[in-house]
């Protein structure tokens, strides 16, 4: 479904990442994690077109996203993604936020837009806030409109940007919640995060990044079990024992 | 102390003054302000564009208009807009532009430069997230710039807009020199004619002060209400 071939990417002359690759099977969960400025959100920005990239090639469901012909929006409508900062639309209502890509991307009628913007609210529990503007939410409400906004465009794949650093500690559950759901399913999923529960939970296999480079690329159990990295060792017992 | 004065002959030439000046001033303002804000928008985003050849393109012409006077500006249109627009529709003379077209035109070209960089500084005002965001949705640029961007930018920039509107309203007083009647112009006129030149230069300082105070009041209202809540 992704597949990341050989990806270098410089700021000026910082290389942030360095010959990463990696793939992502279809109804496959991988989690990126390691510490910040390891490139790991780089890195899922990069698999968008959201970053260039200066050498490699990502390919997504077949079509190359570095090709200057690829018709990039028509790609990004098939990929889900969230974000850390949520990036709710503020001006907008909720419902709104959700029709707005259906409507001008997918072409559907308004009516049927706010028929899919429904089941999607409820399915996130937030049915009853439709109307309501992005800041009258709590932060995890707010990453769950995100999450029903991303899957208003029924992607075939969801890319996930640090989606609960942001949140206060009470919240992270309810929106891991609607994520594990989500893998349960059999979606797509490449999530930057440290939720290492959720890794545990839903994962089938384990990137462990640092300074742009892809140190570890195990099965869950692998990386849990005997981590082969000093680096992935030193970053686990850093962030399982709190 | 005012009995060399003669105050009446501000009541008389009311309707004059404000059916055909202030009618003027108004209109020219309003029209140089919708130009001036659609252009103004356009050029910030070619200067935001990461095409240089379009950012060099909409900085030089930013740059030149902010830094000739105004009143130079008004005079080089009027004298060759008639040209420029005989050229482009390939006719043989000159054509004919009215003063107020020939005004219409200039402000909007020259407000367009400040208003531009309002409107980049608005739009730069909104996170690359939101850009991101609207990307990710399979937005292309324009959906982005016209649905998630400039609406928040325009929404954060509303009271500077209006500020510069202000005083793009005073600055239209400045066509009295392609003999256009506006609102001082008129006044102008009836002073030279009664030469009533105290009379009448009081009471349009005074219509000036009393309508851009107003406004800056408006504008602070505005401020309060319109910011885009996050």
């Amino acid at each position: 479904m992704i597949s990341i071939k050989n990806i270098s990417k410089w700021y000026g002359s910082f290389q942030v990442l360095a010959e990463c690759s990696t793939e992502v099977a279809k109804g496959e969960v991988v989690v990126v994690c390691g510490p910040s400025g390891s490139g790991k959100s780089t890195l899922i920005k990069c698999v968008n077109a959201l970053e260039p990239f200066q050498k490699g090639e990502i390919t997504v469901d077949g079509i190359p996203v570095g090709d200057p012909k690829t018709n990039l929006p028509r790609l990004r409508a098939k990929v889900g993604m969230v974000f850390q900062h949520f990036e709710l639309f503020p001006h907008m209502t909720v419902m709104q936020n959700l029709t707005l890509g259906q409507v001008k991307v997918l072409g559907r009628s308004q009516d049927e837009a706010v028929h899919k913007g429904t089941k999607l609210l409820e399915r996130v529990g937030l049915a009853a806030h439709k109307d309501k503007f992005p800041a009258q939410l709590s932060g995890g409400q707010q990453q769950r409109v995100a999450i029903a906004r991303a899957l208003s465009m029924d992607p075939i794949a969801m890319l996930f940007d640090e989606p609960t650093s942001a949140l206060d500690p009470e919240m992270i559950n309810e929106v891991l919640d609607v994520m594990v759901e989500l893998a349960k399913e059999g979606m797509t999923m490449m999530v930057v995060t440290h939720e290492m529960g959720f890794a545990r939970k839903v994962a089938r296999r384990i990137i462990f990044m640092d300074g742009g480079r892809i140190v570890e690329d195990a099965l869950k159990d692998e990386f849990f079990g005997t981590p082969r990295s000093e680096r992935a060792q030193l970053f686990l017992s850093k962030i399982l024992h709190h | 102390m005012f009995s060399g004065y003669d105050f009446d002959v501000i009541q008389r030439s009311l309707p004059y003054l404000f059916r055909d000046g202030m009618t003027f001033t108004v209109t020219l303002t309003l029209i140089a302000m919708s130009g001036g804000i659609v252009f103004g928008t356009l050029l910030a985003m070619m200067r935001l564009s990461s095409f240089r050849p379009l950012s060099i393109l909409s900085g030089g012409y930013v740059n030149l208009m902010r830094s000739v006077p105004l009143l130079l500006v008004i005079f080089w249109f009027f004298f060759l807009v008639p040209y420029i627009g005989a050229w482009v529709i390939g006719a043989k003379d000159p054509i004919r532009v009215g003063a107020f077209w020939s005004a219409a035109i200039t402000f909007t070209m020259f407000e367009a430069a400040y208003y531009c960089e309002i409107m980049r500084a608005g739009i730069q005002s909104i996170s690359r997230g939101q850009v991101w965001s609207g990307y990710a949705l399979g937005l292309n640029y324009w959906q982005t710039m016209g649905h998630v961007v400039l609406p928040q930018a325009f929404r954060n920039m509303v009271p500077v807009l209006l500020t510069q509107t202000i005083i793009l309203f005073q600055d239209t007083s400045l066509v009295y020199v392609i003999s256009a009647t506006d609102f001082l112009g008129a006044a102008s006129k009836i002073a030279n004619r009664d030469y009533r030149l105290v009379e009448m230069y009081t009471f349009v300082a005074l219509v000036y002060f009393i309508i851009s105070y107003a406004l800056s009041q408006l504008v602070r209202r505005v401020q309060d209400r319109i910011a885009v809540v996050r």
